[in-house]
């Protein structure tokens, strides 16, 4: 308990992480509040097309060309967007996880196989991965996840294998060897809660990374044609954008808001979680 | 006596943490006749190389750091000049020679290019002339096949080769003070030797000053004329060499002379006698002597009341109750 | 001999690197095969449902044609040596091998990322610098403000809100294309339309990594500006002109110039968002028409080029670097 309160102090001395934490909770509030307050699917034409923001207090941030309304689309994409994020980043780093921890504790050629396969993933460029993978299996939210978080994995794998190779020949895991304890129980119970400060900050950057990604598939036409994305909806305007230019910047600034607060809680986290590092 | 070269009178340094102003250096007179040595003595922490910063104005800038005094080169007061002003004296008519020769060098220039620079800032010639200058200068500090090591970069130096490179730049325009600020005390002890031999050298030849800075009293024997020692940012005791090291006046110069291998009683085996205790911390200096928590002899008064810097027979000055002869109370 | 020594050790690390370079191309196109196979159904099943004679018969035909009827492995080998000879197979879009299209492709992506790298890296050298100097004052706080912003926004949509100023409502820029159609406007002329149409997808396509830079060179250079060679330099009594932008810039740009390779990999995948936005016809937009008339040896082909890219940019950072940092010497 004590521990968790210095580290809640740590991250609240940060003050633009606690806006970023606050910004996160409005959007997980948002997704959570879409399905009572917006039970109908955001795709139902609901009102008169190309509603201005404010125009009817009915719609408060308006109507698409075809009468959608744009404060579902941007609540519901808020659950889309989170989910994708999460879930995508729980992929990545599991996947990074068990190839670094695998190389980093094994070492010999299974590391250095590992190591190029690593190279390999890290070299294609990763938007261009993930679209290939999503266009050739075909969008929907399991292929945007399993895309997401397979392009993304090699930074995790590097982090891992670096902690395991600092890790593994302090004395504790020698002695947990001596012992006679296995692999995989000195690997679960000591060195990855050992490194579980910096995958934390990573993944919390990943999301951001997994969003942007996700809303950029989306804006390309490779969202899930039966969800409502912040993305999916910035695509969809388009075509309008000489004359309803609303309907491309609201949603882009939900997600700006989104990626720019994950990052804040990032760097919170990062302070928090390290401080030696920075003592301000 | 003619007026000195360098008159540093008064001189203070405070530092910025945490919201207070700490002394890193409190009220020191150090005065140095053109081509004299002296040497600063003490224990990292006592403001020795604070003073040769204020001295060289390369302290941080003023909210981090305040500075008070005077420190006059030739009847110019350095603290009180404007920065540019300053600058064009560093380097020309002072330099300085620091402790840690592998991260002193640019790693990413030449050795000719950094020796040529400190030419070019200060003397209106052209590219090729600051490049035989350079070289001149390699020779200068005995670096063999000097012309050919123009072009290497640092990291293809040794520790010792790069202070040599150190010293050519700071010999780069002649100055009329070098401040050597632990010259050796990063090298090898055979590489040391060659290191003081080679600024003696160019001391006698050149007529420079020396202000030698360094916690090693074998180094202040070899190379030193007169010597000021110093104890958390102050002056405890200045003499010229002989008599410090024949008699030493303060009790914490008592207390260096004994801790130092090179003065010991020869029969090696024995050890070294410490001074018990440890250098008080800025934030928690004593009211009275800084040194008195540590002192054999101290009492009641040293605790209570700062003892000045007086004279203590022989031209020597001590900053002790007990060496300005008063009695001490039993 | 010494005079050599330079240009030996640069050699050194070109081969290093290119030696390096090999199996993860062999990697690449093992999984863009893996992709290839992935795909519910083949290049027959897409055709033939196409051509509207799905009979089992024709579709057979087909397969022996595209070899698909082979082992796996086979099929593998074939596809691996085809690649290495830069033969990415045949666009049954384009009706034109894959390779060509590429190539006809390429040179206005690469013009895109030039100029959105040199961008990025100029300006966050210089707006880093400029926060490290004024450290914790206004200036760095704004400075600051700005990357946290720019590194958050995305590309495609600043793109678009770029072209709703700049194009609709201002009218000072194209709103896409790369160059004025029909104009027959030759050399300078024409230099100067295509740049004035490639102004915008730079600036948006730089905005994220001119954040990086930023934030990048502010942390390098606060940290530069303590090590003992900067105050050798100001004790020589070098303006602090030189001391700044000469010996502690030529070390804080270092992790800059490594970090530009790393990015470049990620710069690809912005090059298709904004080559859609702005209608720029490079390789990134080839790989979205890929994408919708799912032409698959097309944007394999495309994922495979640019991995190539990312070496061999890769390649040339590192040569920058070694000669950036002398210090570097091939093992």
């Amino acid at each position: 308990m004590k521990a968790l309160a210095g580290f809640a102090r740590r991250y609240a001395r940060n003050r633009a992480a606690v806006l970023g934490l606050v910004l996160v909770a409005i959007v997980a509030a948002m997704a959570l509040a879409a399905p009572i307050l917006y039970p109908e699917s955001p795709w139902e034409m609901v009102g008169r097309p190309l509603l201005r923001p404010f125009q009817n207090p009915e719609f408060p941030l308006g109507t698409d060309a075809l009468g959608r309304d744009v404060a579902a689309g941007i609540l519901h994409g808020a659950s889309v967007s989170l989910t994708i994020g999460i879930v995508a980043t729980v992929v990545s780093v599991v996947l990074g996880t068990l190839v670094g921890a695998v190389g980093g504790w094994y070492g010999g050629w299974i590391d250095d196989a590992l190591g190029r396969l690593t190279d390999v993933f890290q070299t294609m460029p990763f938007f261009v991965f993930a679209l290939a993978l999503v266009a050739i299996l075909s969008p929907s939210v399991g292929t945007i996840i399993f895309a997401i978080g397979i392009v993304t994995w090699p930074p995790v794998a590097r982090l891992v294998r670096g902690e395991f190779l600092a890790l593994k020949s302090r004395d504790f895991v020698q002695a947990c060897l001596g012992i006679g304890m296995s692999d995989a129980r000195i690997i679960a119970t000591q060195l990855l809660p050992n490194c579980a400060a910096p995958i934390i900050v990573t993944a919390s950057i990943k999301v951001a990374t997994a969003i942007l990604t996700e809303s950029s598939l989306a804006f390309l036409g490779l969202g899930d044609p039966n969800v409502m994305s912040w993305g999916t909806m910035i695509g969809q305007a388009r075509d309008l954008l000489r004359t309803a230019w609303y309907l491309t910047a609201i949603p882009g600034v939900v997600i700006l808001l989104t990626v720019m607060a994950l990052n804040l809680v990032g760097e919170g986290l990062n302070d928090a979680l390290n401080p030696r590092l920075k003592p301000r | 006596m003619t007026a000195p070269l360098l008159a540093v009178e008064g001189l203070s340094v405070r530092f910025r943490s945490g919201g207070r102003m700490l002394p890193a250096v409190d009220g020191l007179d150090i005065a140095i006749a053109a081509g004299e040595t002296v040497a600063v003595v003490g224990e990292s922490g006592c403001g020795k190389s604070v003073t040769a910063l204020a001295i060289m104005g390369l302290l941080p800038a003023p909210p981090d750091c305040a500075v008070a005094g005077r420190a006059a080169l030739d009847g110019v007061d350095l603290l009180s000049l404007p920065p540019e002003g300053l600058r064009r004296l560093r380097g020309r008519a002072m330099a300085m020679v620091v402790q840690e020769p592998r991260t002193s060098l640019n790693p990413v220039f030449t050795v000719g290019d950094q020796i040529a620079e400190a030419v070019r800032v200060h003397t209106a010639c052209s590219a090729r002339a600051a490049r035989a200058r350079a070289v001149e200068l390699l020779e200068l500090v005995r670096i063999p096949d000097a012309a050919r090591r123009l072009d290497d970069y640092p990291h293809r130096f040794s520790g010792g080769m790069r202070q040599r490179v150190m010293i050519a730049i700071a010999m780069a325009c002649d100055p009329r003070l070098l401040i050597a600020d632990e010259p050796t005390t990063a090298l090898d002890v055979t590489i040391q030797a060659q290191i003081l031999d080679l600024l003696g050298d160019l001391q006698a030849r050149f007529g420079m000053a020396l202000l030698l800075i360094t916690h090693d009293l074998g180094v202040v024997a070899r190379m030193a004329r007169r010597v000021v020692v110093m104890y958390a940012g102050r002056k405890v005791e200045e003499a010229p060499l002989r008599p410090l090291f024949a008699a030493p006046r303060h009790p914490y110069t008592q207390g260096l002379m004994r801790a130092s291998p090179h003065h010991a009683p020869a029969g090696g085996g024995r050890r070294l006698a410490e001074i018990p205790g440890v250098v008080p911390p800025l934030d928690a200096l004593p009211l009275g002597c800084a040194f008195a928590p540590r002192c054999p002899v101290a009492f009641d008064r040293c605790r209570d009341e700062r003892p000045a810097v007086l004279p203590a027979g022989d031209g020597r000055l001590a900053a002790c109750f007990r060496a300005a002869g008063e009695a001490a109370p039993a | 001999m010494n005079r050599d020594r330079p240009a030996w050790r640069l050699a050194r690390v070109v081969l290093r690197r290119l030696l390096q370079a090999v199996p993860i191309v062999l990697g690449v196109l093992v999984v863009n095969f893996l992709i290839l196979r992935l795909a519910p159904g083949d290049i027959a099943d897409v055709l033939a449902g196409e051509s509207g004679v799905a009979t089992p018969g024709y579709v057979a035909e087909l397969r022996t044609r595209f070899g698909l009827d082979r082992p796996v492995w086979v099929q593998l080998f074939a596809y691996v040596s085809n690649a290495a000879l830069l033969d990415l197979g045949w666009s049954f879009r384009h009706a034109r091998p894959v390779a060509e299209l590429i190539a006809a492709r390429l040179v206005p992506t690469l013009i895109l990322m030039a100029a959105s790298t040199t961008l990025a890296v100029g300006l966050g050298i210089v707006l880093g610098v400029l926060a490290a100097r004024r450290v914790n004052r206004p200036i760095d706080a704004v400075i600051s403000t700005l990357a946290l912003l720019c590194y958050a926004t995305p590309l495609f949509w600043i793109g678009l809100m770029m072209i709703v100023l700049f194009a609709v409502q201002l009218g000072w820029l194209p709103s896409g294309g790369f160059e004025t159609l029909g104009t027959g406007a030759t050399g300078l002329g024409r230099i100067l339309d295509i740049a004035r149409h490639a102004l915008m997808p730079a600036v948006a396509l730089a905005l994220f990594y001119l954040a990086l830079y930023t934030r990048l060179t502010r942390a390098s250079m606060l940290e530069t500006l303590t090590q003992d060679y900067v105050r050798t330099a100001r004790a020589k009594g070098l303006p602090e002109r030189l001391v700044v932008f000469k010996h502690a810039l030529a070390n804080a740009v270092l992790p800059t110039v490594t970090m530009t390779g790393v990015q470049i990999n990620s710069l690809l995948g912005g090059a298709v968002l904004v080559e859609t936005v702005f209608a720029w016809p490079g390789i990134g937009r080839l790989a979205y028409e890929a994408v919708f008339t799912r032409d698959h040896n097309l944007l394999l082909g495309i994922l495979f080029l640019s991995s190539v890219l990312v070496i061999l940019v890769n390649l040339l950072v590192d040569l920058l670097y070694a000669v950036l940092d002398p210090r570097i010497e091939a093992a």
